[in-house]
């Protein structure tokens, strides 16, 4: 028994191997889901206004696809191709009927605050993308690597943007005053020398500009990303 | 309350899914590169939030909210089915999906060669969900209003999903700067439209102003704490 167990495990690479840390270092940079492989957008941008958000709903992700890519990667074999969207929508519905009770349940402001974007998860294609493109074909660990990787590559993006909107656009970072208090009466801080906060970064389009200035830079560091058009 | 017809325009304009949600962005970026292909996307999108909106209205106030089951045995007033509604609604959404592929495609061949490999794309489109989900979220009170809203959310969704293809189909002509070029700048557009319209948001519809505001989308509300903090 333990020679066979040994047999199988002789040719199982090491947890932690090149191979696996790539997968999850990969996304963070040069296969960025959102900024590279363009996916995950449509929940993302609108809630960055503030940084709390912003890691709430980074951790709600990482939950869904984390469990969601250990989930598929064990079904993969049982999984007839056909229905496979609806298995994968299935799943992802159940992961994030779980993450919608809880963050209700504890976290009753925040919830509140992102509203339809928590449900909005289960249409996010960073989810579908990976279950596809990945764990459909790969076993279970390196699925949860790769779960990782990506949910990480996505908060990172998601916490940068937030923290330039709430900081220009709030003066705050995760609610904390940090150039003084606007409040009328008790000014203190930049507030008494006539700073104002730019309201323009607290609306919707902003998120996008950010974006499009965090590819600008990534891709003028890493030629090779750059598009024909 | 809100008339019909205000709903309508709100969805439209101030309310565009793409330039205040950010909702279907992944298929906006990705299908957007002509215009011919934007308007087959576009047309999609309206015809299936057209059809699941109503759908999922009736099993929102028929079967999942509280109290919605007391139509069949007033017993059953106080069950409360509303966190099945996620797993219910994009059944629903694919679903329909699937059977409005084969319909289109049994009875309509020339709409199917238009629409057909955009059908599929549309099941896992974060608009169709969103609109059913802020259905559920604004209790719009008939069927109606709930159709007129996702009317207005597709024509909104197609009028962006046009005027950012028209525009990319031009710029290939101008001298983008090289790393911005493709997603980079489509970004950066999208962000200017969506600044062009919020002009739209001071809009007023109608005579009856009172509860005006209630309703509106989180960043209106943090933008007006911001503007009461600063007095």
């Amino acid at each position: 028994m333990s020679e066979v167990a040994e047999k199988t495990k002789a040719p199982s690479e090491p947890l932690f191997s090149k191979k696996n840390k790539k997968l999850v270092t990969d996304p963070l940079t040069d296969n960025n889901p959102i900024t590279i492989q363009v996916l995950g957008i449509c929940s993302a941008l609108a809630i960055t206004v503030q940084v709390e958000q912003a890691v709430v709903m980074s951790a709600s992700v990482l939950f869904v696809l984390l469990f969601g890519n250990i989930t598929i990667s064990l079904l993969r074999n049982l999984i007839p191709s056909r229905i496979r969207i609806i298995v994968q929508l299935v799943v992802v519905a159940s992961l994030v009927i779980i993450v919608n009770e809880l963050l209700a349940a504890f976290l009753p402001d925040v919830s509140e605050k992102l509203s339809v974007f928590v449900g909005l998860i289960i249409t996010n294609c960073i989810i579908m993308g990976r279950f596809e493109a990945f764990a459909m074909g790969n076993k279970v660990w390196p699925s949860a690597m790769d779960a990782l990787g990506n949910s990480f590559g996505y908060a990172w993006i998601l916490i940068v943007v937030a923290f330039f909107r709430e900081l220009l656009g709030s003066g705050t970072i995760w609610g904390v005053q940090i150039f003084g208090s606007a409040l009328p009466g008790e000014e203190w801080g930049l507030y008494t020398m006539g700073y104002v906060n730019n309201n323009m970064m607290i609306l919707p389009p902003m998120a996008l500009i950010i974006v499009g200035v965090i590819i600008w830079i990534q891709r003028s560091r890493n030629k090779a990303l750059i598009e024909e058009h | 309350m809100e008339s019909t017809l205000d709903i309508l325009i709100k969805a439209i304009f101030s309310e565009n899914m793409i330039f205040a949600y950010f909702l279907g962005m992944c298929s906006y970026l990705a299908v957007s590169k002509t215009v011919k292909t934007a308007v087959g996307l576009g047309a999609a999108v309206i015809f299936v939030l057209v059809v699941t909106v109503p759908v999922n209205y009736l099993l929102e106030n028929y079967l999942l909210k509280e109290g919605a089951l007391s139509w069949i045995n007033p017993e059953w007033a106080e069950i409360d089915l509303s966190f099945l509604s996620f797993i219910m609604f994009i059944a629903v959404v694919a679903s329909i999906v699937q059977l409005v592929e084969m319909l289109v495609e049994k009875f309509a061949p020339a709409l199917y060669g238009a629409l057909g490999i955009f059908l599929p794309l549309i099941a896992v489109n974060c608009s169709i969900l969103g609109g059913a989900l802020f259905m559920q979220e604004r209790q719009y009170s008939t069927i109606l209003d709930a159709s007129a809203f996702a009317f207005g959310s597709g024509i909104g969704w197609f009028i962006a999903i046009v005027a950012i293809a028209a525009i990319r189909e031009k710029i290939r002509y101008s001298q983008v700067p090289a790393p911005l070029r493709g997603l980079g700048i489509t970004f950066i557009l999208t962000g200017l439209m969506g600044i062009a319209f919020m002009s739209f948001m001071g809009i007023k519809y109608g005579k009856d102003k009172k509860d005006d505001g209630e309703k509106t989308s989180i960043i209106i509300t943090i933008d007006k704490e911001n503007t009461i903090k600063r007095g």
